[in-house]
């Protein structure tokens, strides 16, 4: 226990030294709230429901864009860049088993994805009067969901990667067209019918579903489809990532 | 061999793809000593450190160190040696004194052992983060990150090379310390002058097998190691009659004089004695005996041929 938190510890503070990392997690997401909020408004209404309005749909989402951001980016690159330079060799002459190392990591990148979500609502709440109809306790679980999907997808990558540029640019050939099509991004409310359909092959459009379900008091009930495509997810990621990753 | 060796390893083999990088290789490494690995480019020396070191599955043979196997048991081989790689890096973003501290934790250290970083002189840079080191700096942290955990046996993998003069003096004066505080250490290395700085024992190692394994001395001795001298002269000289001495093996006519080689008791008084028969004077003479280097280009020479004539 001592060791993953001070490889967390270690970790966190490589995380805030990177600037780029820093970055997409904790500032773009806000940057593209306002906007959109700046944009559109908060009334409720309009294409999305009586009660509740666009950044209300865009809080949830933005927060799945957020793992999502870390588990095909974040993870990959960080993971095989460390690999690639010799720096997880390095680790691996050490008493440690290689789950702490992709422990504290995976604890970090949890943490930064909290905090990243806490800001959101905070500027939500505060510029646009963010409304909320669910359980915090089902908002954390869902949340909880779906990072450890997408980071597991993150593992993945860096283990079919060979270097950590094709990790890099497998996770954005998977991550921008996922960003835009899964109504992270933009609402799906108002895409064409064809969009809408291809969305509904992408598991990141049912964590964002699952997500603003959750948010919007819905509930599991409503959301079982949803649920279970992020749980194969996981399963596909964690079976893959156990399979074939790779320290050198 | 020996029971109670530090390091045991025996018909070492490992091949990557159709090329046996180690073919064949037994060693042992008594308590106490400094075994340095001699040997070009490719002879195998990394792959049998990284299998001795747990890094790399051996395809034949068995190793023992410390009476522990590398393959099966690397989580406890982890607490009791020592590892520098040849190739290593670590978080570009942490600070010297960040890593130092991280790896204590990992170690299971009760405190952070700071005077290494005194020791090895890297102190001034305790605040510097790793990519901003030089590459002499970033070595003497792997160093230090080797010695971390007091090992009993100590891996270093061409811990010198790259590093100036003078910071190679300094690894070397912590070699000796690792030693005479009772730890193993087995040593990889490209200079001659290291192995006959430090070792107890020299491997030398070539395409993938042991060609020598002795003390620098018996080396010496076995290789029949020629010596040499150089004489400054007044005086004209035969030098068919000069090359006729028991004991020289070779001379060369030089700008004042002339450069000997020869092996055997009494060949240099021999020599002097007979410029000095023919008349000449000699003003100066300087002798060189034959080095480890001399037993190492002997020993990984294509083709055997006479030590110390070239």
């Amino acid at each position: 226990m001592r060791k993953l938190s001070a490889l967390s510890v270690a970790q966190a503070k490589i995380f805030v030294r990177e600037p780029a990392a820093f970055f997409f997690t904790l500032v773009f997401p806000l940057l593209l709230l306002t906007m959109f909020g700046l944009v559109f408004g908060n009334e409720p209404g309009g294409p999305f429901s009586a009660t509740f309005g666009y950044v209300d749909y865009s809080t949830p989402a933005i927060t799945v864009l957020i793992i999502v951001s870390i588990g095909l980016m974040g993870i990959p690159i960080q993971t095989a860049t460390a690999r690639e330079n010799k720096i997880l060799r390095r680790f691996r002459a050490a008493p440690m088993r290689p789950s702490t190392y992709v422990g504290a990591t995976v604890v970090v990148y949890y943490v930064m994805a909290v905090v990243a979500m806490a800001m959101t609502i905070v500027v939500a709440r505060a510029l646009f009067g963010l409304r909320f109809g669910g359980s915090w306790v089902s908002v954390w679980a869902a949340f909880t969901l779906i990072a450890a999907s997408f980071f597991s997808i993150g593992y993945m990558i860096a283990s079919v990667a060979s270097t950590a540029r094709i990790a890099q640019v497998v996770g954005q050939a998977l991550f921008f067209p996922m960003m835009f099509l899964s109504g992270a991004a933009m609402p799906l409310e108002i895409m064409p019918p064809g969009v809408r359909a291809a969305a509904e092959l992408l598991p990141m459009t049912h964590a964002v579903k699952l997500l603003q379900n959750i948010w919007f008091g819905v509930g599991w009930g409503a959301s079982v489809l949803h649920a279970l495509v992020v749980l194969g997810t996981l399963v596909l990621g964690l079976g893959l990532s156990a399979r074939m990753f790779r320290w050198e | 061999m020996s029971e109670t060796a530090a390091i045991r390893v025996e018909s070492l083999r490992k091949r990557y793809g159709a090329l046996w990088a180690v073919d064949g290789v037994s060693f042992s490494v008594e308590p106490g000593e400094v075994f340095c690995l001699l040997g070009p480019n490719g002879a195998g020396k990394t792959t049998t450190i990284e299998c001795m070191e747990g890094y790399r599955r051996p395809d034949e043979g068995q190793i023992r160190v410390l009476g522990l196997d590398p393959t099966t048991e690397e989580a406890a081989l982890r607490h009791v040696v020592g590892v520098q790689l040849q190739e290593a890096s670590l978080p570009p973003r942490l600070k010297v004194w960040e890593i130092l501290q991280l790896f204590s934790v990992l170690y299971e250290r009760a405190e952070v052992p700071w005077s290494l970083l005194e020791r090895l002189g890297l102190e001034h840079k305790r605040d510097a983060f790793f990519d901003k080191l030089s590459g002499g700096q970033k070595q003497r942290l792997f160093v230090a990150l080797a010695l971390i955990n007091e090992p009993r046996v100590v891996f270093l993998d061409e811990i010198t090379t790259g590093l100036d003069p003078r910071a190679r003096q300094d690894i070397w004066g912590l070699i000796r310390d690792i030693r005479s505080n009772g730890a193993t250490v087995v040593l990889s290395t490209h200079f001659m002058e290291e192995a006959e700085a430090l070792a107890d024992r020299v491997g030398i190692m070539k395409n993938g097998r042991m060609v020598a394994n002795d003390t620098p001395g018996e080396l010496l001795r076995s290789l029949d190691a020629a010596g040499q001298i150089s004489l400054r002269v007044d005086g004209a000289v035969d030098v068919e009659l000069l090359r006729s001495v028991p004991g020289v093996r070779q001379v060369d006519a030089e700008l004042e004089g002339y450069r000997a080689y020869g092996a055997g008791r009494g060949w240099i008084a021999r020599f002097i004695a007979a410029v000095d028969a023919q008349g000449a004077d000699v003003v100066d003479v300087h002798t060189e005996r034959a080095s480890l280097e001399d037993v190492y280009l002997a020993a990984t020479e294509e083709e055997p041929t006479m030590v110390g004539v070239r």
